[in-house]
């Protein structure tokens, strides 16, 4: 078992317009030292997804199933109070908006000595001193002094980068980021992604980064799951993912992003539609609307749900197209119109 | 592609604006939002235009298209000086000079219909339509990839996709010359985005239509842009031919843009090189005096603290503000001297 282990995690929220299956079956593991990516477009899930995993939909109107191992705990049956005690020391979470998750009217430095008092039985003097090491470690400048500024009177870069020393202050097993990046500028996000991956090291935790951005996974993680419509279409390696992945999804984003790392091509290849709402996923396979392979499968894409099933050495994938068809489709077919853009 | 009149032309444009204070609004300063810059579109071509959060471009895009009125300098379209026209004289050129905006939820109105949104600007403008508005308005729509029935439907209707579908379509129904568009994909999808860019570019060879694109993802940029301009707390730090920028990049600030970007390839991303610049891009109420980059630029000397670097042509059509640029072309630029009073 691995330190974080998630088995056929299903998150629904029932509505008045019907019941949305945001998590729908997530099974995934990390080990401390390494990285997974989640990447998947909005409203695939992912942050549902993270939430439940650090127990913040106990007490809310969501409906959750499966298991949630962490370091040999189950999650899911125990307690919200059990569960808030873990939050902070055991793990933490880094989001994407770190306003929202910052009071506005306490300083940062005290908003880090408060988190830190509660797992560390330390003097104010002694957590101020932690806090202004953090910041400074994740690379505020002048740390002592802006220990005492309130979260507004950051630039966007240093409260992210605040908002990581919170998160690490307490040295966190298991570390969920959603989206870290996603509100900064390029230059910034370079620095917060060797701030991570830095800091990962150094703290030998469980991270895993949710994006919806394939060059922020592919910088960041060991394995990589790429999910739709609530559902994992693919789990493996990042070599699996980049180099030959097997899921029609996948080749969709792939050919979908202009890359600075190619020749530029003609055209994009986009994939038509539009992502499934999750009250009305499709029947069968979610993608088939949109798969432009879906023919192939004949009428079974649209009446029957293919399994996410082994192709080889812990790579996962969820189409009813055979492992050969579909190695075939992407070495004759796909890869070369990708690797000639 | 490009003929030698350009369709729009910018000198040293400006744009500052003011900062009060208090209950009389003492101006007490002012944000150099666009601060002296110059540049062309030539008719037919793309200029991408990118740059970090807050240096100006969208200023940029509404100035040109005279949403906002620059503080100084000029602006030609059509070798016409639109500077400081009156918002009557103004009318009839908002027929050839649109804009598509980053957000195409809130720059639809939520009560009116796709047919009365994109049909607006032919009432607006008092536009006749050989078989009437709304005819016209369902062939946009199927231009667009939309359905033409879905003249009645409400914006809520449709996914962000569409919706920008929507705005596009809103722009081209007086078959405008110039579109400046303002991120028009960086609210969507990655699927979605690559429907919107070959929908743009698509429409750009049917309609002959000059294109500039506004947007901070380098990697769109460079896919839609003929030329590029790179900018910086208000300024225009280098303009090239896109193969150039992106191939050989003179400004310091550039290549530090480029090398920032991840690339979607683990093992070549775990090899790379990178140039990683620290801090965050200063205010532009108070930019660091000279070049505005020093305060982050690795190569930074005395003189660059000192000297404004201008906007200099180092090499055919590239253009690079910079006193130690890199991949320059030989002869190499002289180092210039400090002068020796401050
Ligand atoms: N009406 C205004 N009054 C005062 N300051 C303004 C106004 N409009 C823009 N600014 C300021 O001018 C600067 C440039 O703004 P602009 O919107 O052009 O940036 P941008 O490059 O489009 O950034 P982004 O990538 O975030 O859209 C910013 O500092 C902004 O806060
Ligand atoms: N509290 C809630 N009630 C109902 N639906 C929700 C709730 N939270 C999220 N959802 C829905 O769950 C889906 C997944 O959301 P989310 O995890 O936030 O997506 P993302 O992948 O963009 O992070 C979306 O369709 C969203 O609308
Ligand atoms: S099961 Fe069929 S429709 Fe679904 S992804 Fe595979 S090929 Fe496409
Ligand atoms: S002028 Fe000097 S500080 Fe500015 S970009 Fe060039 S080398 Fe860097
Ligand atoms: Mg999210
Ligand atoms: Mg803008």
């Amino acid at each position: 078992m691995s330190f974080l282990d998630v088995k056929d995690l299903k998150i629904h929220f029932p509505t008045d317009d019907g019941l949305v299956k945001s998590v729908d079956g997530l099974s995934f593991g990390v080990e401390r030292g390494k990285t997974l990516g989640i990447v998947g477009e909005s409203g695939s899930g992912k942050s549902v997804t993270s939430l439940g995993v650090l127990g913040l939909h106990k007490g809310g109107p969501a409906k959750i199933s499966g298991e949630i191992w962490l370091d040999g705990e189950e999650l899911i049956g125990a307690s919200a109070e059990h569960v808030r005690g873990l939050r902070g020391k055991k793990m933490a979470m880094i989001f994407q908006d770190p306003l929202s998750s910052m009071h506005p009217y306490y300083t940062v430095g005290h908003q880090i000595i408060e988190a830190y008092r509660i797992h560390n039985d330390v003097t104010k003097q002694v957590a101020r001193k932690h806090a202004v090491d953090m910041l400074g470690r994740v690379g505020i400048p002048e740390p002592g002094r802006r220990v005492d500024s309130y979260p507004h009177e950051f630039s966007g870069g240093m409260r992210q980068r605040a908002m990581i020393a919170m998160a690490l202050s307490c040295d966190p097993e298991l570390l969920i980021a959603d989206e870290p990046t996603t509100a900064l500028d390029v230059t910034v996000q370079a620095q917060i992604l060797d701030l991570m991956r830095d800091l990962q090291r150094e703290f030998d935790s469980a991270l895993i980064v949710i994006t919806h951005d394939l060059g922020v996974v592919a910088e960041l993680s060991d394995d990589i799951l790429v999910m739709y419509a609530g559902k994992c279409v693919e789990y493996g390696s990042a070599d699996d993912i980049f180099y030959r992945p097997e899921h029609p999804y996948t080749w969709g984003l792939l050919g979908s992003m202009p890359r600075l790392d190619r020749e530029p091509t003609e055209r994009l290849m986009p994939i038509k539609g539009s992502p499934p709402s999750l009250i009305n996923v499709p029947p069968g396979c979610a993608f088939s609307p949109r798969c432009p392979y879906a023919e192939r499968t004949g009428g079974r894409a649209e009446t029957e749900a293919p399994l996410l099933a082994e192709t080889e050495g812990g790579h996962l994938v969820r189409c009813h197209m055979d492992r050969t068809e579909r190695r075939d489709l992407w070495e004759n077919e796909i890869k070369p119109v990708l690797e000639t853009q | 592609m490009t003929e030698n009149e350009p369709l729009l032309s910018v000198h040293n444009m400006e744009k500052h604006f003011p900062v009060t204070k208090g209950l009389f609004k003492r101006q007490v300063g002012a944000v150099k939002a666009v601060d002296g810059i110059s540049f062309e579109v030539y008719k037919g071509e793309t200029l991408g235009l990118v740059g970090e959060s807050g240096c100006g471009k969208s200023t940029t895009g509404r100035l040109v298209t005279r949403l906002l009125e620059p503080t100084a300098g000029k602006v030609f379209f059509e070798g016409q000086d639109i500077s400081h026209m009156s918002q009557g004289h103004l009318r009839p050129l908002r027929r050839d000079m649109q804009m598509i905006f980053q957000d195409p939820y809130s720059s639809l109105n939520p009560r009116h219909t796709v047919g009365a949104i994109v049909g607006a600007p032919f009432r607006i403008q008092g536009v006749q339509t050989e078989h009437g508005v709304k005819k016209a308005v369902q062939d946009i729509l199927e231009r667009v990839g939309l359905n033409p029935e879905h003249y009645n439907r409400y914006p809520h209707e449709f996914s962000g996709g569409q919706r920008q579908r929507i705005g596009i379509a809103r722009t081209l129904a007086l078959k405008p010359k110039l579109i400046i568009a303002d991120e028009p994909v960086s609210a969507l999808d990655v699927s979605i985005q690559a429907q919107v860019v070959n929908l743009l570019e698509d429409l750009q060879k049917e309609l002959d239509l000059t294109y500039v694109v506004i947007a901070h993802d380098l990697s769109v940029v460079r896919h839609i842009s003929d030329r590029v301009a790179v900018m910086y707390l208000g300024k225009i730090v280098e303009i090239a031919d896109r193969k150039q920028l992106y191939s050989s990049p003179m400004h310091p600030y550039t290549n530090a843009l480029l090398s920032a970007v991840p690339v979607p390839d683990p093992r070549a991303g775990r090899g790379r090189e990178r140039i990683r610049l620290t801090g965050d891009v200063p205010s532009p109420l108070n930019p660091p005096p000279a070049c505005r980059f020093h305060t982050r630029c690795w190569k930074a000397q005395d003189i660059c603290k000192k000297v404004e670097p201008p906007l200099e042509e180092l090499a055919g059509g590239h253009r690079v503000a910079c006193h130690f640029p890199e991949n320059a072309p030989e002869p190499a630029k002289a180092a210039p001297a400090v002068p020796a009073q401050e």
